[in-house]
């Protein structure tokens, strides 16, 4: 199955993961994140029950330095 | 002391709010911002770096957000509906997060404000129960129309994002200032610590900067520099200026009891 995150194609190993899962995968986990999924906001308490479909658009986003 | 900055219901201590970029590393924005005093700091909300080192710390970790009341920004957004995206993630990002930085610039190369965009993301962002503090222009009709949307502040330049010219059209942002029924803050332009006196001696509400402290040869010593400046003019303003006359027949000494 392959997502873009970020503008990136990923390949994932395994079908019918869960965004939840993406995050392990990507060692996200413990950052503070917020995720976009084909232009909506998905709530991190989703994060466990939304699955990932092939060609599935992610942002994965955190807070940067700026003024 | 009671005179605080008062933003969407909530008292603030300080009148000087910074962004966090620009900084040659995190050790260093913190000391900056610690000697500014600034409660309220700005951040900008980026892609996630995919692949990077899971121990590489991040703003978060020497600004925590039980610290400071976190400002996210659309810095670099273009259109409202990308300001309007990267806002709705930072409230998603910062847990129900409302208070806001909405900008929209029209050129790359200036970062000169786009007002009509800026105008249209306010509207959505009030509309969905966003607190918007809002950079402009200095245009007085502008500024008001975005007050009239509902923003909780507004915003407009000194002088160009980044360009430390200082107050250009100190009269304009009088007529903003006289007009307005929310707080005024300069945001952008500020480039020492006289320019950052003479917004609040104008009668501003505070001043938002990042590179004029970032920028500096010793940035700590400068938001130190620019703390004092805050609270300088905003003394100066408070205390009401002695009336500027071309010259004087009252000198300051008695014109009794000279010798001789």
């Amino acid at each position: 199955m392959q997502i873009f995150v970020n503008g990136k194609k990923i390949q994932l190993p395994v079908d019918g993961l869960s965004v939840m899962g993406l995050v392990v995968h990507m060692q996200l986990v413990g950052k503070r994140i917020a995720i976009e999924r084909n232009g909506d906001i998905l709530p991190r308490s989703q994060f466990d029950q939304v699955f990932l479909r092939d060609g599935d658009k992610l942002e994965i986003v955190g807070a940067v330095g700026g003024g | 002391m009671s005179d605080t900055l008062a933003i969407a219901g909530k008292n603030y201590a300080s009148r000087l709010l910074v962004g966090t970029g620009k900084y040659k590393d995190f050790t260093e924005t913190r000391a900056a911002i610690d000697a500014s005093g600034a409660e309220i700091v700005t951040v900008a909300i980026r892609r996630t770096n995919i692949g990077q080192d899971v121990s590489t710390p991040s703003l978060l970790d020497y600004l925590p957000p039980s610290e400071f009341t976190y400002l996210p920004n659309t810095a670099g957004c273009y259109s409202a509906e990308d300001a309007v995206r990267t806002l709705r993630l930072a409230r998603e990002l910062l847990d129900d997060h409302r208070l806001v930085k909405l900008e929209v610039l029209g050129d790359p190369n200036t970062l000169y404000p786009n007002v009509t965009e800026t105008l249209a993301a306010a509207k959505t962002l009030v509309k969905e129960g966003f607190e918007v503090m809002v950079y402009t222009s200095d245009d007085p009709i502008i500024a008001k129309q975005l007050e009239d949307i509902g923003c909780v502040a507004v915003m407009p330049l000194a002088s160009l994002i980044g360009s430390g010219m200082g107050i250009l059209n100190p009269w304009n942002l009088q007529i903003i200032i006289e007009s307005a029924n929310i707080p005024v803050l300069v945001d952008a332009g500020v480039g020492c610590a006289s320019d950052a006196a003479i917004a609040m001696e104008l009668g501003c509400a505070g001043v938002l900067m990042n590179t004029a402290i970032a920028a500096a040869r010793d940035p700590v010593m400068m938001a130190g520099a620019m703390k004092k400046a805050i609270e300088a003019g905003r003394e100066s303003f408070l205390a009401g200026r002695m009336a500027k006359k071309l010259y004087s027949a009252t000198p300051s000494s008695p014109t009794t009891g000279m010798i001789g």
